[in-house]
């Protein structure tokens, strides 16, 4: 076991990927010799060489392009767009090709891939490099969609990813890439795609949530002495609604919290999943704490956009007290 | 004869002041006179010391994530003078000397860096865009603008700026396509500073130049020293005056150096020599300028001190002004969502300001009560 931040966990996760796989390999923007922007492929270019750890051209549509000709090709590239922002000019190549090639093949095609991107705020970024967004991806069909809230999490599931058959999207949060450390074993294993992790076990109402945000419903529920159950979703898509369903019928409430904007954000699907299986159980309607309809603001206003303790400790008050 | 030649090309790489400080009389007379070149060394100067300025205020956690201009001045500068004031600059993010010689306030910048929108609110009359922060998405933008000028029927132009990297992405070859195949008058800045973070040139680009690559697109290309103010100015000139009396594009890579980090989040010494740093330190586009005021009687070192002294006063009351800006509303980012806020956003905006849930209009009139049911 080793103390690890989940920088340094994904990081051992990609080197033992390598080291078991010669088909694994990374490209990207910055990727090599420097390690990427926030270190996360830090060595990997001296260790495992510049044929494997591949300073691409400043395209991120050729990154995630030429990876699906990888992928198709038989070969398990990891590649890392930057930062959240800049997603836009590769959307094309991912959801009109490596979401759709297994289906549009027969399966003769598959794009094994797994895409890195760093998401979300709360780091004093610049314009774009503060976005939360999973629900976009979640909602194109034949995409899988990850996002681990801890190292441990976060290194069984990427190995999980870059294993999976078909694409996923690796979603890093960036808050919590150095905010603590974690055991994690040495030894390699996997966590698998779908399945929700009960952080902790309650009775009087389910928090769902994913990503960062974990971390502030943590606390939230430390400091509201309720008897709370907590979610961490892990996987956006597909997601464990088991899991979700076994926590509402007992709890009879739920609170949904994520960092991307509300409508149409993956709270809106669990809310809508809830109302179908759950109806009956509920005690209370199910309270989403999100992100707003807005553009993220630049940092000086980024905690107002945010979901905080605050606001989720006002939902767990409102919605307990229904 | 089975082949015959179908297409030849050469690239010509203009110097006149070069990096030893010789001035080339013959190419340089009358391309910049003495008094505007006075005006631009202290253009320079000025900028310099704000990005200074700026990478201390990033150190001591008074300001944001920074990119530093340093070494790169010439390039916006020389645009800037060359252009009318009334043509487009089309900006990424590392043109603060042509910016702030258009007219652009330095505090803008700094509020930017700071994370505060209102550096973005460009008064439309310095016909500027905002910073690009995507790489590359605004050489379309140019063309766009640039087209409406032809349009319109006016003489005006755009001129846009981006680098080495910014090459690679797709937008820029729709963007050069667009304006060479629609003959739109703009003009493509490459400011090749050799590194894209921390990936080098020859990662981004495989022929002999950047200037090159305009040539596939059937528009004139052209290579200039990008350290060099007379080199860079004489080289818009000619393109601008191509863009407007043809109607037609034109591609120019300035040969510069980015002698500072990417941002004040990157580290360069993990990825270039130090070597190298040295070497183009002694190609500072400033210090030749300076030179050669010098050696014509039109600088000494008193004017050289009362220059640093004007910074100095300058840098810090535009700090201050960044700094000392009232902070903004709390609910500003909804304010610019939509010529009218919608009343779901209405209803998120009041949500925010009263710390309520917003599924409930009375919470936000009494949010205390708000959990009573």
């Amino acid at each position: 076991m080793a103390n690890l931040t989940l920088v340094q966990a994904i990081n051992l996760a990609l080197v033992q990927e390598m080291e078991k796989d010669d088909r694994v390999i990374i490209l990207g923007e910055d990727v090599g010799p420097n390690g990427g922007v926030f270190r996360v492929t830090e060595g990997l270019h001296k260790r495992f060489g510049a044929a494997r750890v591949v300073d691409s051209p400043l395209a991120e549509s050729g990154i995630i392009g030429t990876s699906i000709g990888l992928a198709m090709a038989g070969l398990r590239p990891v590649p890392e767009i930057q930062f959240d922002g800049f997603l836009g000019p590769a959307y094309d190549q991912i959801c009109s090709h490596a979401a759709r090639m297994r289906t549009r093949t027969r399966g003769a095609f598959t794009v094994p891939l797994t895409i890195r991107i760093p998401v979300g705020g709360g780091i004093h970024a610049p314009e774009l490099h503060s976005d939360s967004p999973e629900a976009i991806y979640a909602h194109t069909p034949g995409l899988k969609v990850v996002m681990p809230s801890s190292p441990y999490d976060a290194k069984g599931l990427l190995i999980s990813a870059i294993r999976d058959p078909d694409p996923v999207m690796f979603f890093e949060p960036k808050r919590i890439y150095r905010a603590f450390r974690e055991e994690v074993p040495e030894d390699e294993y996997t966590l698998p795609i779908g399945k929700a992790r009960t952080v902790c076990e309650g009775d009087d109402l389910t928090i769902v949530s994913w990503g960062a945000s974990v971390v502030q419903c943590m606390q939230a529920i430390e400091k509201s002495g309720k008897s709370i159950e907590l979610i961490d979703l892990r996987t956006i898509y597909p997601f464990d609604m088991d899991a979700v369903e076994a926590s509402v019928k007992k709890t009879g409430r739920c609170v949904i919290v994520h960092e991307a904007p509300k409508t149409c954000g993956f709270g809106a699907e669990i809310a809508a999943r809830i109302m179908e299986r759950c109806f009956l159980y509920l005690e209370a309607p199910v309270q989403r704490v999100t992100g707003f309809d807005t553009i993220m603001p630049y940092y000086k206003l980024e905690l107002e956009y945010m979901p905080d303790t605050a606001r989720i400790e006002r939902a767990i008050a409102d919605i307990g007290a229904y | 004869m089975p082949f015959k030649t179908v297409f030849s090309t050469e690239i010509q790489h203009l110097s006149i002041l070069n990096e030893h400080g010789k001035f080339d009389a013959k190419l340089g007379k009358d391309v910049i006179p003495d008094q505007d070149l006075i005006t631009l060394y202290e253009q320079m100067t000025l900028c310099r010391h704000l990005d200074e300025i700026a990478f201390k205020l990033q150190r001591s956690g008074r300001m944001g994530t920074y990119p530093q201009n340093m070494g790169q001045e010439a390039t916006s500068l020389g645009a800037a003078y060359a252009l009318e004031k009334t043509d487009w600059l089309v900006p990424c993010y590392r043109e603060n000397c042509g910016l702030f010689y258009r007219g652009l306030p330095m505090e803008y910048i700094l509020l930017h860096w700071m994370g505060d929108e209102r550096g973005n609110a460009i008064p439309r009359e310095l016909y500027m865009t905002p910073l690009a922060i995507p790489i590359g998405t605004q050489m379309l933008h140019a063309t766009g603008l640039a087209w409406a000028a032809k349009y319109r029927g006016e003489k005006q132009i755009a001129c846009t700026f981006f680098g080495d990297g910014a090459t690679s992405e797709g937008d820029f070859h729709e963007a050069a396509n667009f304006a060479a195949n629609l003959d739109i008058p703009v003009i493509f800045f490459c400011q090749n500073n050799f590194w894209a973070i921390s990936v080098p040139g020859k990662i981004q680009c495989s022929a002999p130049t950047l200037a090159q690559r305009g040539i596939a697109y059937g528009m004139e290309c052209m290579q200039c020293d990008g350290n060099d103010i007379f080199a860079v100015v004489k080289t818009v000139r000619d393109a601008a005056a191509i863009a407007r009396t043809k109607s037609r594009p034109v591609f120019i890579e300035a040969v510069t150096y980015r002698l500072g980090d990417h941002t004040t989040a990157d580290d360069a010494r993990r990825y270039r020599d130090q070597a190298e740093v040295d070497m183009w330190k002694q190609r500072d586009p400033i210090l030749r300028v300076r030179a050669l005021l010098k050696e014509k009687k039109l600088w000494n070192d008193s004017k050289e001190a009362a220059l640093k002294e004007r910074a100095e006063r300058e840098i810090t009351a535009a700090v201050a002004r960044a700094e000392n800006i009232t902070p903004p509303e709390r609910a500003d980012f909804f304010n610019y969502m939509f010529a009218e806020l919608n009343s779901d956003l209405r209803m998120q905006r009041d949500t925010m300001l009263t710390h309520s849930l917003g599924e409930d209009p009375s919470q936000i009139e009494s949010p205390a009560a708000a959990s009573s049911h």
